[in-house]
Formats: structure tokens, sequence, C-alpha cells
């Protein structure tokens, strides 16, 4: 094979259509150039494969395997007899969604609720500071700002509930403070109303400086001859924000507030199983925490691994539909139609 | 193109050429008391980060008499330096190990972890390869839906990794958002390069190692940071598949330690003489775990914007 030959042969299968679908006839090609067979090609690409195998098998082991695990939903498993021998039950592990189970009923609604008020209050707190971060005329202020303000977001869940107990605990900063002034002791750790008020604190205080990169990247894309000609024709500030900056970001916004849709059953496992001790388990079950102690810990294999079963297939839809109510209000949304 | 394409394609905030006037003509100038305020609400939202640092920095080096002062708590205020408690919590013991573990989970996940991502993304990257297809709509379905607890925790048991190093790694090892930001910018690269390469007698292994990978060393580093990060931080598999205390990782000292505040007696930390007061080792254990990340910030922060946009634009 000539060196141009191999140039246009490698052409041709970069080309997409390069593999000629079935029922078409295929123009008369030279030999050399003809779609090698599937031995021909694992041989020619048996360098990538055994690059990439290791990762998709891992990938397939512990993504895709543990669907097949998700069987146990509908078993009575012991862990003693393995999937194997474990008892077939139908539907039995399910009875939980008709019949109530006070905790797990507790657990959703405590979800539900923590998804609304982050929903509410996490979401708007990135965007109020990319604005007013924008709104900063000076380059180098702006980047130490984002740098301080990003950092928390790297720093794991663990550190983040030490940080806020060592803050506001009994013994914390700002009790210690209080005493030092005379003044009354708050306790906020441990006491089970401010839970979640406590819990909406740590998600703003994490991600609400790495939540105004993707607000910033959409600000500095809006066309800067807007603005001007909105000023010329008269618009203060303010006018600009409502009429300009906000509907240009309006986009983005449906897109983020799709995917928290699709996540509203999973809220911050981590930092709450975390911090159940001192509250107790009413005001602080999550459906995932749930999970974890009704499964792991209590045994409950197969009713957990039904309802998370369940939340998986819930969460799936809401972003479906999420995205359907998008198209019909004109939006894009996640994906197109 | 979705609209969060639009929204990160050249995301030039960062590199904005200088402006001669900061203000544009036709901006009005600013109110004095609106720029106050936002003076004031960002001073406010810094100090609600910086502040804690520092109170935990300062408590760690406090001696015993400081912490009396302060009636047992936090301290704000710098009262004389001690090192004690990073000396009791380093010198052998649970805390010491924990460190140790951490770091090895971390260096050896990470290196892996690179490895199959990399060669993943390169497979993929190719066009008409073997296996592409359907490992590509593997790769992105994962991305959509995650497996629950019970069935990860139910292979994990099956494969015998229960309260091994190994359930720490293997996991989380290959990130599918990670892979597909590595695949986009292997796409990127200039094709013709390849195929000169390949009309030079290279071979495919050849053309890897010394066209692609030293081409990508910026894709290498931004995910290598993000696995880096992952590994440093976990806490979910520690908590469910590590039960030998002998085998904690840094996040479940810190659970144990600093969060629920168990004692830390003498036989967990080294050093027979007298231990320093409960609060500055705890607070120690703290800077011990953000310390690492605050060295890799700086080198995150350059990168990672890109990275995070790269992967929304080409998904």
């Amino acid at each position: 094979m000539t060196a141009l030959e191999t140039i246009r042969e490698r052409r041709r299968q970069r080309s997409p259509d390069a593999r000629p679908r079935a029922g078409r006839k295929r123009p008369p090609t030279p030999p050399t150039a003809r779609q090698p067979g599937l031995l021909r090609r694992l041989a020619r690409d048996r360098l990538l494969l055994v690059l990439g195998l290791p990762g998709a098998l891992v990938l397939v082991a512990f993504h895709y395997l543990p669907m097949l695990g998700s069987v146990i939903a509908f078993q009575d498993y012991q862990p003693f007899l393995g999937i194997g021998d474990s008892e077939w039950v139908g539907l039995e592990n399910f009875s939980f969604l008709t019949e109530g189970d006070p905790e797990f009923v507790n657990a959703l609604v405590n979800t539900l609720q923590l998804t609304v008020i982050q929903t509410v209050l996490v979401f708007p707190v990135p965007l109020a500071l990319a604005l007013l971060l924008n709104s900063l005329a000076g380059e180098r202020l702006k980047r130490l700002l984002q740098s301080v303000l990003y950092l928390p977001h790297f720093l794991s869940w663990v550190i983040v509930v030490a940080i806020f107990q060592q803050m506001l605990g009994n013994a914390g900063t700002l009790n210690t403070f209080l005493v030092r002034n005379d003044l009354p002791t708050v306790e906020i750790i441990g006491t089970p109303e401010l839970f979640m008020t406590l819990i909406t604190a740590q998600s703003i205080w994490k991600d609400a400086g790495w939540g105004t990169i993707i607000f910033l990247a959409a600000l500095s894309r809006i066309d800067e001859e807007q603005y001007e000609a909105a000023a010329i024709d008269g618009a203060n500030g303010w006018h600009r924000l409502v009429h300009i900056t906000l509907p240009s970001l309006r986009g983005l916004f449906v897109l983020l507030l799709i995917l928290r849709l699709g996540n509203s059953l999973s809220v911050g496992f981590e930092q709450i199983v975390l911090q159940q001790g001192p509250v107790g388990l009413e005001a602080s079950e999550v459906l995932d925490t749930w999970l974890y102690n009704y499964g792991i810990l209590g045994g409950g294999w197969g009713v957990s691994a039904a309802a998370g079963l369940v939340k998986g297939l819930v969460g799936v839809l809401l972003v479906i539909g999420a995205n359907k109510l998008a198209h019909a209000f004109g939006e894009r949304g996640v994906y197109q139609k | 193109m979705t609209t969060l394409e639009q929204a990160t394609i050249g995301d030039d905030t960062v590199r904005r050429p200088r402006r001669e006037h900061k203000r544009p003509i036709w901006m009005e100038k600013p109110n004095p008391v609106v720029q106050a305020l936002k003076f004031v609400v960002l001073l406010v939202a810094v100090a609600l980060v910086v502040v804690p640092f520092w109170s935990i920095v300062v408590t760690s080096l406090a001696d015993q008499e400081a912490i009396n002062d302060a009636g047992g708590g936090m301290l704000m205020w710098p009262d004389g330096v001690s090192l004690d408690a990073y000396q009791a919590v380093l010198s052998g013991g649970v805390v010491t190990r924990a460190l140790l573990i951490s770091i090895g989970v971390t260096v050896i996940g990470t290196l892996l972890s690179l490895a199959a991502s990399a060669g993943l993304a390169y497979w993929l990257a190719r066009p008409g390869v073997v296996g592409g297809r359907p490992v590509l709509m593997l790769l992105l379905g994962a991305v959509l839906f995650s497996p629950g607890i019970i069935p990860t925790y139910l292979v994990v048991r099956e494969f015998g990794l229960l309260d091994s190093y190994a359930s720490l790694v293997l996991p989380v090892m290959i990130n599918a958002f990670n892979v597909i930001v590595m695949r986009a910018f292997f796409q990127e690269l200039p094709q013709e390069l390849f195929e000169s390469a390949h009309i030079d007698g290279a071979t495919p292994f050849t053309v890897l190692t010394r066209i692609v990978l030293p081409l990508s060393k910026a894709v290498l580093a931004v995910v290598g940071l993000f696995y880096a990060v992952g590994y440093w931080n976990a806490f979910f598999n520690a908590l469910l598949y590590i039960q030998t205390t002998d085998k904690w990782p840094m996040a479940l000292v810190l659970r144990t330690f600093v969060v629920n505040q168990s004692a830390i007696g003498g036989d967990q930390v080294g050093g027979s003489e007298a231990l320093p007061p409960q609060l500055p080792m705890q607070m120690a254990i703290l800077v011990i775990a953000i310390v690492p990340i605050l060295l890799v910030y700086p080198f995150l922060q350059r990168h990672f914007a890109k990275g995070v946009l790269i992967g929304a634009v080409k998904g």
C-alpha cells in the first residue's frame, strides 16, 4: 500500500458514511479501500483496545453490574445466601410505597422539604454573587475575590461540617465570643428545628462561590452593545439588569433548574449522615440516609434496593418531565427534542 | 448545541484585554452608597470563608493556658505559638497512619484513574474504532444514571473488596464526566499529526507517547487534580466499606475525633508524655486535612474553569 493510498483510506474511514449501510449498494471500490473485516479491525486497533479496556471494564463493573444487582429488590435477600439462592418474593419489597412505612414517609417528606428550601435559597445566591462580582470594575480585585470564594468547594463535607461545628457549636467561636461579652449563648448545632437551616447554610457556604463560575461565563457572553444602546435610550442600571442581563440568563437558569430537579430526591448524603447524631432521625432522615440506615446498617436489603430503584427511576422521569416542560415554554432545556 | 454550551464557549472572563477606561462611557457614575453596599456585602462573604480558617489555625497552635483563658473554646487571636498538638498527632498512632493511608490512596488512585481514563478517552476519540459507539453510550449512560447505594455495596462485597484499600479506589476510579472531557480534548488535536506520524512509520503506541500525551499535559493536569481532590476528600466509600480502624483514611479520623468529638487518648497518638489539650489536637487534625487542598489549589484554580467548561461544551 502506498502512502497516498493509506491517506485516502484513512480519510474514507473518517468520513461519516464510511461504513456501508445494509441494503444499500456500495459503489465499486478498489479492493484495498474496502472496510476491513472485524478481525482485521480488531488487529488494527489492538493497542487502543488494550489501553481502553481496563477503564471500560471498571466502568461496567461499578456502574452497570450494580444495576443487575438491583434484582434483589424482588428478593428476600440474605447476605449469606447471595443473589443466587435468596428467595424471590415478587413485588413484596415495594409494599412500603402502598402501605406507607412511617420512617420512609418521614424521610421522603424531609427530602422534599430540603429540596424546596435548597432550590429556593441556594439557587439565587450564586446568581446574586455573580452579578455583584461582574459589576466590579477592577479585574484584579475580582480575581482575588473569586479565589477566596471558590475555595470551600474543594473541601470535603467532613471538613465543612467540622468547621461549622467549631464555629457555631456550644464551645465554638461564636459562643465563646458571646460568653466573653456577657451575651446569651445560642445553641445551633443539635437543635432539631434548626437542622434544615443549618444544612442550607452549609450548602451555601460550600458551593455558592463555585456556582458563580457558570453565571460569570454566561454574563461575559452578553453583548456589551446591548447595554450601550439601552443606556443611550435612557435605561438606568436597574432597567438594564431586569431587561437585558436577567433575560439573557434565562436559558441557563432553566437548564440548571432541570438538572436540580433531576437530583431532587438526593440531598447531600455525606453532609447529613455526619450530623444525624445530635439531632435525631426524625428531623434529619432523608431518603439517601434512610437507604443506608435501613438497608446496610439495618439489614433491610430488599426493601432499600426497591426504594433505591424507585428513586432512580423517579429521578430520570423528573428530568424528562422538566425538559418537556421547558420545551413547552420555548426553552432549550438539557437536550433537544 | 445546548444552552450550557452557548453560555460557556469562549470563557474569556479571565483573559479579557485590559480596558483603558474601567467604566464604559455610556455608564453613569456609580452611586457611592451602592458602591459601599457592594463592598460591604463582598467583604462579609470573604470574611465568612476566611475567618473560620483563621480561627482553626490559631486554635491548633494554642497551648493549655491559652485554651483555659478562652474558656475552653475556640480562639480568635493567637496567644503564644505551640506546635505540641501537631507533634502529638503526627508522631505515630491512628492519625499518622490515616494520613499515610490517605496519601497512598490519593497518589495510587489518581495514577490509576488517569491512566484508565486517558486510555478509555484515547480509544473513544479515534473515529471508526472497534466498539467505539457502544462504549461511548455506556459512558453517557453512566453520567445520567448512577446505581443506588445498596447494589453498589453488593457488587463491592461480591468482589471480596470489603475492608480493602481497593474499595476506596475501584468504585470511583472512572469518572465518566472526566473521560468525556479528555475525549473532547483528544478530538481537538490535529488529526493530520497522527497521519503524518503514521506515514513516517510510527506505531500507534509511539503516536500516543510522542504526540498525544505531550500535547495533552494541560488536560491531564486538570483531570488528575480533580481525581486527586476526589480521592483525598472521599468519605462515603470509606464509611461504607472500611471496617477496621487500622485502615481508616483521614476522612474517618476527622469524623471520629473532630465531628463526633471522641476523646483522643494516649494510645491513639504517639509520644508518651502528657498529651496536649484535646481542642488543639482536633484542630491540628483539621488543618492537616485541609493543607493538601490548599497546596494544590493554585494549580487547580488556574485550570478548573477551563476543565469544567470544556466538559459542558463538548458533551
